[in-house]
């Protein structure tokens, strides 16, 4: 589904990814784990497409696609879907319209017919609702007056509603409490764990793969995958710190 | 009213297109709206001339003892659109303006207003948004006066404008005279560009830069003619306004 190949990519001449390798199969859960300033945040925005991330060598394939050629809106369409650590503000726009015209922006993308306000808003309500999240909170501006863990919970919201084939979530699970956390971790799987999809989990942490259990872990440092293995390597970073298995 | 043509000398012409102003000077006398003590009217003015007309709209507004008057003006049309209002409080009296300019190209668009607090205890409240592109120039000339004995007088600007490009200009204004020494006049203006984070945040969930642009701006301008209590004439006013708009992404 995604194949990243000797990622090379900077920010204002600084080279943050020094040649990143990653395959990530369709019905696979792949965490990114490591040290602060590793390049973590910085993947993600590069795949998403952000503005000011320059890639300078490497590819990335996205279902036999180049994703580095598409437009950050022509990805999403595509199927991929960024969480950010930090959703963005966006007063005087409603959750609703704002995700109802993302949605079907993304369905006259790939030739679907746009949902009417009422289909669309059932599947709003439906979505909350398994997230625990009051559907009041559809109506009111986009992350605005969010506590944090609402707007964590408000990205797994749209994730639920948008239905992406990819999902990069980048530390989705900083500034959850412990109800929030296992909320958010049934809706990934709940959303994502399907033979047709993958994740992509950009963590620091231990406890979200609780609850979201990893095909693989790798631990990014200095730009590039240091190491690769299976759930029991998170275990041993929980354990040993990135210092012991980075090294 | 003076029949010489204004030069750049003139406060209210400083920022103008006087060239087009010359081609229809001089211009008629303005409209004077009186409002009785203790009354209230509503005015919509929606300015949207051909793209190479002249348009420059006058009032001349006097609100009596306890009378309101509320303005919304959406000032999008010709090469120069100038909507001006003078305004004379007496006591008690509040007037309340929310407007918008939207031009791109060559355009000038401006709205000027003088309040005269000449009485105690009259307040009034201004809304401006602008959102410019192109190489045009968007001015909003904010004149308060509020004479000795207009003692507790309280009156607020809030301007605001989004630029879209680097050629367009935008000029905010608030001039306060005060006279009287217990009085609130508030005044913010803020020039700005769209937010490249929410940008990309919406190109991220699937909607294309220009529409992205286009939601942004929509919740930029806002609230402005939220007052409008005649829903058909807001929903008229809010689909020049949204016209006005995708000729300028």
């Amino acid at each position: 589904m995604l194949k990243i190949t000797d990622l090379h990519a900077e920010i204002d001449g600084k080279e943050i990814l020094k040649g990143l390798s990653l395959s990530v199969n369709a019905g696979e859960v792949h965490a990114i784990m490591g040290p602060n300033g590793a390049g973590k945040s910085t993947l993600g925005y590069v795949l998403g497409g952000r503005p000011g991330y320059e890639v300078t060598a490497g590819s990335v394939e996205f279902d036999g696609k180049d994703l580095l050629e598409m437009a950050p809106h022509e990805r999403a369409a595509a199927g991929l879907f960024l969480g950010f650590q930090y959703p963005v503000e966006i007063p005087g726009v409603s959750n609703v319209q704002f995700l109802r015209e993302a949605l079907n922006a993304q369905r006259r993308g790939r030739d679907e017919k746009p949902l009417s306000g009422a289909e669309f808003l059932k599947l709003a309500r439906e979505q909350a609702a398994a997230l625990s999240m009051d559907a009041e909170m559809l109506k009111r501006p986009v992350n605005v007056g969010f506590s944090g863990g609402e707007k964590k919970r408000n990205e797994m919201v749209q994730m639920g509603i948008i239905d992406p084939s990819l999902a990069i979530l980048d530390e989705t699970d900083s500034g959850l409490d412990i109800d929030a956390l296992r909320v958010v971790g049934d809706g990934i799987n709940r959303i994502m764990r399907k033979p047709d999809k993958a994740v992509i989990l950009i963590t620091h942490y231990q406890r979200l793969l609780d609850y979201v259990a990893p095909d693989f872990v790798h631990v990014l440092a200095g730009g590039r995958i240091v190491r690769s293995g299976g759930p029991e390597l998170a275990l041993e970073l929980e354990r040993e710190g990135y210092a012991g298995v980075a090294a | 009213m003076t029949l010489a043509l204004p030069t750049r000398r003139d406060e209210s012409w400083r920022y103008s297109d006087l060239e087009a102003v010359a081609s229809v000077w001089p211009v008629p006398a303005a409209e004077v709206i009186e409002v009785l003590a203790g009354q209230s009217i509503a005015r919509v003015i929606v300015q949207d001339a051909a793209i190479d007309a002249v348009a420059i709209r006058d009032f001349q507004v006097i609100l009596r003892e306890g009378a309101t008057a509320t303005f919304h003006v959406l000032n999008v049309g010709g090469q120069l659109g100038r909507v001006t209002i003078d305004v004379t409080c007496h006591e008690g009296a509040h007037f309340e303006l929310g407007a918008a300019m939207l031009g791109g190209g060559d355009q000038t668009l401006e709205i000027v207003t003088v309040l005269n607090h000449i009485e105690p205890n009259a307040t009034s409240n201004q809304v401006v948004r602008s959102v410019l592109g192109g190489r045009a120039t968007g001015s909003y000339l904010g004149k308060v006066a509020v004479a000795r004995n207009a003692q507790k007088t309280d009156a607020s600007q809030s301007v605001k404008a989004m630029l879209l490009s680097r050629t367009a200009t935008a000029n905010a204004k608030p001039e306060l005279e005060i006279f009287a020494d217990d009085v609130k006049c508030a005044h913010g203006a803020t020039v700005g560009e769209l937010d490249a984070n929410a940008l990309f945040y919406l190109a991220s969930r699937g909607i294309a830069p220009p529409q992205a642009k286009a939601i942004l701006l929509r919740a930029f301008i806002g609230s402005v003619f939220e007052g409008i209590a005649d829903v058909a004439e807001r929903e008229r006013v809010e689909a020049v306004a949204q016209a006005a708009l995708e000729r300028m992404l």
